[in-house]
C-alpha cells in the first residue's frame, strides 16, 4: 500500500533533491528506465491512486523486470508523484518530475488534473526543446483532450466520455422496457458532458424515451441523497443514468435502493474500492457499468494468470484498471521499436500502433488524435458466474454487452500540431 | 407535487434532527467553555467508524451502545490532556487546537481504517418500509433516526432543566467561580460535558453511518454546517440550535425538491436573455444547485442583522 | 535605525542569493512557492496577529486576486490590454482590495466569533459560486493563461521559472517593506490597540470598526498581490485556491510561525512549504505527521517558532546561549531517536513489503521488527526523561542570570 521508505529515500540520497544542480546523468546501458506515475497517493482520493500504483508496479515486475528488463537488460523503475488530485499540486509535482529527469508521466485521475497537466506540458515542451515530457493518460475521459485541446504529447488509453455514452445509450435503446430515464450527476464538466450527450444520443436513437429529469448536484458536498431520490422516484423513471464517482456514487445508489425503487442504474464508476462491497446484494443485477475491460468472464489464460498472481501478491486489491497495463505495454513496445526512451521517439512509435493486450483485445492508437480505439463493455454487478470478484465481496462485474473496437471509434475535431525534429 | 412536498418535509426532518444531535453537543460545549469545537464533526465520523468495527463483532445494537461511550471517553481525554492545556493561551488558541484536531482525526481514521468506503449496513431488524406513500417507501430506519433524535432532545432538556446535575452544569456556565467555591470540581464538570457532547456526536455518527455512507470524507461533507447552525441559533442556546437545525434541514430539502430557479423567475418577470449573455450562468441557475449554500447565506444575513443569532443573547 | 537598515539589506541579499544555492528546477519551484506563501501568510498575520480578526476565509482575496490576474494575462495575450506582466501583482492587489472593501464593509463590525463565522460563510459562498459561474472561474479545471505575452521587460520574456523568481522576490520585498511600515503607522498601532482592548480604544474616540476595516482592506490587498504572483508563477488558477483548505493552510502557517511576531509567518510559510513539497514525496503518511506537528505546536509552543526563538532573548542578551547548547543537544538526541522510531512504526504498520529503515530490513508481520522499534522508542523516551531536568536547570540558570543583570 505504501511507496515505502526504501523507494522514496533513494531520490533523496542520490539526487539530494534541493541542490541537484548541474548533474545531468549520462544514460547508461544499465540505468533503469524511469517512468513517473502521477496520481493522488495521499488525501481523500488516495485509494484510487494507490491501487493504480500497485497495479503498475506489479505489472512492471511481472511482465518485464522479472524477465530481464527491456531494451537489452534495463530495468523499469516507477517513480510515484503524489499530486493529491489537485491541479496546483500537479504543477508542483510536474516540476519535480522535470527536476528528476522523468520524461514519461502516467496520469489518470480527474480530468481537471489531466487538462492542467496537458497545458503545462505543452507550454513546457515549447519553451524547453530537447527536454520534452510525454503524458500517458490512462483514465481521464474529458473529450476535449483528444479533440479541441489535443496535443502531440498526450496519449489517451481510456475511451472518452462520449465514446462510452455512445455504447451505453445503444444498450439502453435496445431495452424496450425503458420508456423514461432520469439523469443525475455531479455539477462539473464531466457531469455536464454526460447529461448533454445522453440527452442528445437518446433523442437520436430512441425519441420515444422521455428524459424525466436532468439534475446536477454539487460535487462531494451532498450529505444525504434522499431528497434527490424522492424526485427520481416521483418522476417514475424506468432507469437512472449517472456519472458519479466515489462517495457520491455510493450514497446515491444507497439512497435509491433504500427508497424501494427498483429501476436499473447505469454508471461509469460504480465498482471496486469498497463500492461493490457496500452495495452488495442490493446492487445485484441493478448496477450496470460501462468500461474498457471485461472483468468476467476472463478471455485469455495470460490474463487469468496475471490476475491470479496479482491477487496472490495483493489480496486486498483487485485488477481495477487494466488500461494501465495496456498503456505500460504499449509504451514499452514503442520503446523497443524505436530503441529509445526519448519522449519524441516513443510518441512517434506509439502513433498508429496496433496491439493485442493480455486479455486478447485488439487495440489501435489512432494517430490523428492520440485516442486509443478499443472494445468497450457493459457489465452488471452480480455474484453469479464471477471468477474475479471485487473487494473480496463475492460480487463482481459480469460482461453483458460488448462492442468491438471499430464500432466505438468516433469522429474527432483534433488539429494536431506536430513538433518538427 | 404533493408527494414531493411531503417527502421533502420528512427528509428535511431527518437531516435537521441529525444535525441537531451534533449541534446540541456543540452548543453545550460552547456554553461551558466558550469555544467552538471545530473537531466536533470528526467525533461524529469516529462514532460511525468505531460502530462499524464493533458491529462486526456484536451487531448494530452493540455498536450503538459502545461506540458513543468510546467516543465520549476519547473526547474527555482530549479535553483533559489537550484542550485544558491550551485553554490558558486564550480562545484563538483553543479554536485552532480543535481545528488541528479535526485534521488529525481525519488522518487517523484513514490510518486505521483505510481510505475506501466501509460496508456499514442498517440492522436487519429495521430493514423494512415503515410506510409507503404514493409509491415511495419511507424506511423504518429513518423513522428510527427521527425517534432517537427526538428522544435525545427530550432527555437533554429534562436533564438540564430538572435534574441536580443539570443545575450544576448551568451554574458552572454562568458562574464558574461561585460553583467552584461551593465545592464542585469545575474542571471535572468541563471534562464531563465535553465527553458528553462528543458522545452525542458519536451517537449521530453511529446512526448516520449506514445511510449516509461511512468514508473518510464524512466529517468534511457535513462540514461547517454544524458550526453554522449553532451560530444561527445563537451561541449557547439549546432551543436556538434546535430551531436552526430544523430550519437548515428543511431549507435544504425544499430547495432540492423545488424545480424552480432563475429561468422561472425571469419568465415570470417577462425578461429573457441570450445564451451568449456573459451572465448566462446566473440566468440559468436552479434552486437545487445552490441548496448547499443556502445555510451560509442564512448565516451571513442573520449575523448582519442579529449578531447574537436567533435565540442567543450572548455577545462575544 | 541603522540596525533595521542592515536587516532589510540582509533580507534583500538572501532573496537575491537563494536561487544560486538551489538552482534545480525543483529548487526554484519550491522557492517560488515560498515567495507566494510568505507574502500570503504575512497578509494573514496582518489580519489576525495585528488586527485580532480570526478569518477562515482569507483565501477569498488571494483567489480573487489570482483569478483577475489570470484574466488580465489573457487580455494581454489578446492585446486588449498593453502592459508588462511584471505589473500583474498590482492587478491582483487592486482586486483583492476591492473585494476586501466590499466584504469588509459589513463584516468588520464585530471581531471575535461573529467575524470568524462571517468569514467562513463568505468563503463557502464564493467557493460555491466558483463552481456555478463557469465563465469566470472556469469550473473545477480553473482558468489558465500565458505569461510570455505583452511587452518584454528589458528583454526578459519570463520563459523560465527562475526569471519569475526574481519578479516574485522583488514584489515580496516591496510588500514586506510596506507591511512593516504599516505596523509603524498610527493606523497600524491603533489596530493593535483595538485588538487588545476595543472598549478602551472606542472610549478615547477611535471607531474600532473603522480601524478594523482599514487593517482588513490592507490585508486583503496584500493577499491579492500574492494571488497575482501565483497567477504569474503557475499561469493558471482554480477554485481550490480560494477554498477553505487554502484558508486553513495560511492560518496554519501564520500560527506555527508565530502570530505576534512580524517574522513569524515567514518562518511558518517556509516550514510548511518545505513539508508540503518534500515530505509528501517520502511518505503517504505525511499529513498525519503534519497534523501531529501542528497539535504539538499549539500545545507546547503557543507563540509558534518565532516565539520559541524569541524566548531566548534574555539568555542571548546575557551571553548565556552557550550554556544552553549542550543540554539542548543532549535532549534533542534521544528525542530524535524516539521520533525516528515512532515514524518507523507508523510506516511499518502500512508497509506490505520489506521496509528498509535505518539500514535494517523490517517486516510488518515480524514481532522482532516491532520489538526493535519499540525498544528504540523506549530508549529515546527514557533519554528525554533523563535529560529534561538538566535542560530545565540550564534554562533556569540562563534566564535567572538575565534577571540579575536587569536588577
Amino acid at each position: 500500500m505504501l511507496h515505502s521508505f526504501s523507494r522514496s529515500l533513494r531520490p533523496l540520497l542520490t539526487a539530494s533533491l534541493l541542490a541537484s544542480a548541474a548533474l545531468t546523468p549520462v544514460a547508461n546501458a544499465q540505468d533503469p528506465v524511469r517512468l513517473g506515475f502521477m496520481d493522488p497517493l495521499s488525501g481523500t482520493f488516495a485509494s484510487v491512486g494507490t491501487s493504480g500504483l500497485n497495479l503498475l508496479e506489479f505489472a512492471v515486475d511481472y511482465l518485464y523486470n522479472s524477465k530481464g528488463g527491456i531494451l537489452g537488460g534495463r530495468m523499469i523503475e516507477i517513480v510515484p508523484l503524489d499530486n493529491k488530485q489537485s491541479p496546483t499540486e500537479t504543477q508542483l509535482q510536474f516540476r519535480r518530475a522535470v527536476s528528476e529527469e522523468l520524461r514519461i508521466l502516467f496520469q489518470g485521475n480527474s480530468s481537471a488534473v489531466a487538462n492542467t497537466l496537458n497545458q503545462t506540458i505543452t507550454r513546457h515542451n515549447r519553451r524547453n526543446p530537447g527536454q520534452e515530457v510525454l503524458q500517458i493518460n490512462y483514465a481521464a475521459v474529458d473529450p476535449i483532450l483528444t479533440n479541441e485541446e489535443c496535443s502531440f504529447w498526450h496519449f489517451r488509453f481510456d475511451a472518452h466520455a462520449v465514446m462510452k455514452l455512445e455504447v451505453l445509450t445503444d444498450f439502453i435503446a435496445m431495452n424496450e422496457d425503458i420508456k423514461s430515464v432520469y439523469i443525475i450527476g455531479q455539477d462539473y464538466s464531466f457531469g455536464q458532458v454526460v447529461a448533454d450527450n445522453t440527452i442528445r444520443l437518446l433523442n437520436e436513437k430512441r425519441p420515444d424515451i422521455e428524459i424525466v429529469g436532468n439534475e446536477f448536484h454539487p460535487i462531494g458536498t451532498v450529505k444525504d441523497f434522499t431528497p434527490y431520490v424522492t424526485k427520481i422516484v416521483s418522476s417514475g423513471a424506468d432507469a437512472v443514468i449517472t456519472g458519479n464517482f466515489g462517495a457520491d456514487m455510493v450514497s446515491l445508489a444507497r439512497s435509491i435502493i433504500d427508497s424501494g425503487m427498483d429501476a436499473p442504474i447505469y454508471t461509469f464508476y460504480a465498482a471496486y474500492d469498497g463500492i461493490t462491497a457496500t452495495l452488495g446484494e442490493d446492487g445485484k443485477d441493478r448496477i450496470r457499468l460501462i468500461h474498457t475491460d471485461s472483468a468476467n468472464p476472463i478471455a485469455s489464460k495470460t490474463r487469468r494468470d496475471f490476475n491470479h498472481t496479482y491477487k496472490d501478491a495483493h489480496p486486498n486489491f483487485d485488477v481495477t484498471q487494466s488500461r494501465l497495463v495496456n498503456a505500460l505495454m504499449m509504451v514499452v513496445t514503442a520503446m523497443e521499436k524505436s530503441q529509445s526512451t526519448d519522449p519524441y521517439d516513443v510518441a512517434v512509435a506509439l502513433e498508429d500502433m496496433r496491439f493485442t493486450n493480455i486479455g486478447g483485445d485488439e487495440l489501435w492508437m489512432r494517430p490523428d488524435d492520440h485516442q486509443l480505439i478499443q472494445p468497450l463493455y457493459i457489465s452488471k454487478q452480480t455474484d453469479e458466474g464471477i471468477e474475479f470478484d471485487a473487494d473480496n465481496s463475492g460480487y463482481g462485474l459480469l460482461t453483458e454487452y460488448e462492442v468491438t473496437a471499430d464500432d466505438t471509434a468516433l469522429e474527432h475535431s483534433c488539429r494536431m500540431r506536430r513538433p518538427r525534429r | 407535487m404533493n408527494e414531493v412536498f411531503i417527502f421533502a418535509t420528512l427528509n428535511g426532518l431527518v437531516t435537521g434532527l441529525l444535525l441537531f444531535m451534533l449541534a446540541s453537543g456543540l452548543t453545550l460545549i460552547f456554553s461551558m467553555m466558550g469555544v467552538l469545537n471545530f473537531a466536533h464533526a470528526s467525533f461524529y465520523m469516529l462514532g460511525a467508524y468505531i460502530a462499524y468495527t464493533v458491529s462486526g463483532y456484536i451487531g448494530f445494537w452493540g455498536g450503538l451502545l459502545i461506540a458513543p461511550l468510546l467516543v465520549g471517553a476519547l473526547g474527555a481525554g482530549v479535553e483533559r490532556y489537550g484542550l485544558r492545556r491550551v485553554h490558558s493561551y486564550g480562545h484563538v488558541a483553543e479554536l485552532i487546537f480543535t481545528f488541528g484536531l479535526a485534521f488529525l482525526i481525519e488522518e487517523l481514521v484513514q490510518f486505521f481504517w483505510g481510505r475506501d468506503t466501509k460496508n456499514y449496513q442498517t440492522p436487519e431488524l429495521l430493514d423494512f418500509a415503515l410506510f409507503t406513500l404514493f409509491g415511495q417507501e419511507f424506511s423504518a430506519y429513518r423513522g428510527f433516526m427521527i425517534a432517537i433524535s427526538l428522544g435525545i432532545f427530550a432527555a437533554l432538556y429534562v436533564v438540564l432543566t430538572r435534574s441536580r446535575v443539570g443545575i450544576i452544569i448551568q451554574a458552572s456556565i454562568s458562574h464558574p467561580h461561585t460553583v467552584a467555591n461551593l465545592g464542585h470540581n469545575v474542571p471535572f464538570i468541563f471534562m464531563c460535558v465535553f465527553g458528553a457532547g462528543t458522545a452525542l456526536a458519536g451517537v449521530a455518527g453511529v446512526i448516520a453511518g449506514p445511510v449516509l455512507t461511512t468514508f473518510p470524507g464524512m466529517a468534511v461533507v457535513l462540514g461547517s454546517i454544524v458550526y453554522i447552525i449553532v451560530v444561527i441559533g445563537g451561541l449557547g442556546s439549546l432551543p436556538g440550535a434546535f430551531i436552526a437545525s430544523l430550519l437548515v434541514g428543511l431549507l435544504q430539502s425544499y430547495a432540492i425538491a423545488a424545480d424552480a430557479g432563475m429561468p422561472e423567475l425571469l419568465e415570470w418577470l417577462g425578461v429573457s436573455f441570450e445564451r451568449s449573455h456573459p451572465l448566462n450562468d446566473l440566468w440559468t441557475l436552479k434552486l437545487p444547485q445552490i441548496a448547499p449554500v443556502l445555510p451560509y447565506l442564512l448565516l451571513i444575513l442573520v449575523l448582519i442583522f442579529k449578531p447574537t443569532g436567533l435565540m442567543g443573547n450572548r455577545e462575544e | 535605525m541603522k540596525k533595521h537598515l542592515l536587516l532589510w539589506a540582509a533580507y534583500a541579499l538572501v532573496l537575491v542569493l537563494l536561487p544560486s544555492l538551489f538552482s534545480s528546477v525543483l529548487g526554484i519551484s519550491i522557492l517560488n512557492q515560498m515567495t507566494i506563501w510568505i507574502l500570503f501568510a504575512l497578509s494573514y498575520n496582518m489580519m489576525l496577529g495585528q488586527g485580532g480578526m480570526l478569518s477562515f476565509g482569507h483565501a477569498v482575496y488571494f483567489g480573487l486576486g489570482g483569478f483577475m490576474s489570470v484574466h488580465a494575462l489573457n487580455l494581454i495575450a489578446d492585446e486588449v490590454l498593453v502592459f508588462s506582466i511584471t505589473l500583474i501583482p498590482l492587478v491582483g492587489g487592486v482586486f483583492g482590495l476591492l473585494a476586501a472593501l466590499f466584504i469588509g464593509s459589513f463584516s468588520t463590525r464585530k471581531a471575535g466569533t461573529v467575524f470568524a463565522m462571517i468569514s467562513l460563510g463568505i468563503g463557502e459562498l464564493i467557493v460555491a459560486s466558483s463552481l456555478i459561474f463557469v465563465d469566470f472561474f472556469g469550473g473545477e479545471a480553473g482558468v489558465s493563461g500565458d505569461r510570455t505575452y505583452g511587452p518584454a521587460f528589458f528583454g526578459i520574456e519570463f520563459l523560465q521559472d527562475s526569471e519569475v523568481y526574481y519578479l516574485g522576490a522583488f514584489w515580496l520585498f516591496v510588500a514586506t517593506l510596506l507591511m512593516y511600515l504599516f505596523t509603524q503607522t498610527p493606523a497600524g498601532r491603533m489596530a493593535n490597540a483595538v485588538r487588545d482592548n476595543p472598549e478602551r480604544a472606542e472610549f478615547i474616540g477611535y471607531s474600532t470598526r473603522r480601524v478594523r476595516f482599514i487593517t482588513f482592506c490592507a490585508a486583503g490587498m496584500f493577499a491579492g498581490v500574492a494571488g497575482g504572483l501565483f497567477a504569474i508563477n503557475y499561469e493558471f488558477i482554480t477554485e481550490e485556491n480560494l477554498n477553505a483548505l487554502t484558508s486553513g493552510r495560511v492560518l496554519l502557517m501564520a500560527y506555527i510561525g508565530g502570530l505576534g511576531f512580524f517574522i513569524g509567518p515567514i518562518i511558518g510559510a517556509v516550514i510548511l512549504t518545505l513539508m508540503n513539497s518534500l515530505l509528501s514525496n517520502y511518505s503517504e503518511m505525511w499529513m498525519l505527521y503534519l497534523g501531529i506537528l501542528f497539535l504539538l505546536t499549539v500545545m507546547f509552543l503557543p507563540k509558534g517558532f518565532a516565539g520559541f526563538i524569541m524566548m531566548h532573548r534574555a539568555a542571548w542578551n546575557n551571553g548565556k546561549m552557550g550554556s544552553l547548547v549542550l543540554p539542548y543537544c543532549l535532549t534533542a538526541l534521544p528525542a530524535g531517536l524516539f521520533l525516528t522510531a515512532f515514524i518507523g512504526m507508523v510506516e511499518l504498520s502500512h508497509a506490505d513489503e520489506l521496509l528498509h529503515f535505518l539500514s535494517m530490513d523490517l517486516a510488518n508481520d515480524s514481532a522482532f521488527s516491532w520489538f526493535v522499534l519499540a525498544m528504540l522508542a523506549a530508549i529515546g523516551a527514557g533519554g528525554v526523561k533523563l535529560a529534561r531536568p538538566r535542560l530545565a536547570a540550564a534554562w533556569e540558570h540562563a534566564n535567572a542570570a538575565a534577571q540579575e543583570a536587569k536588577s
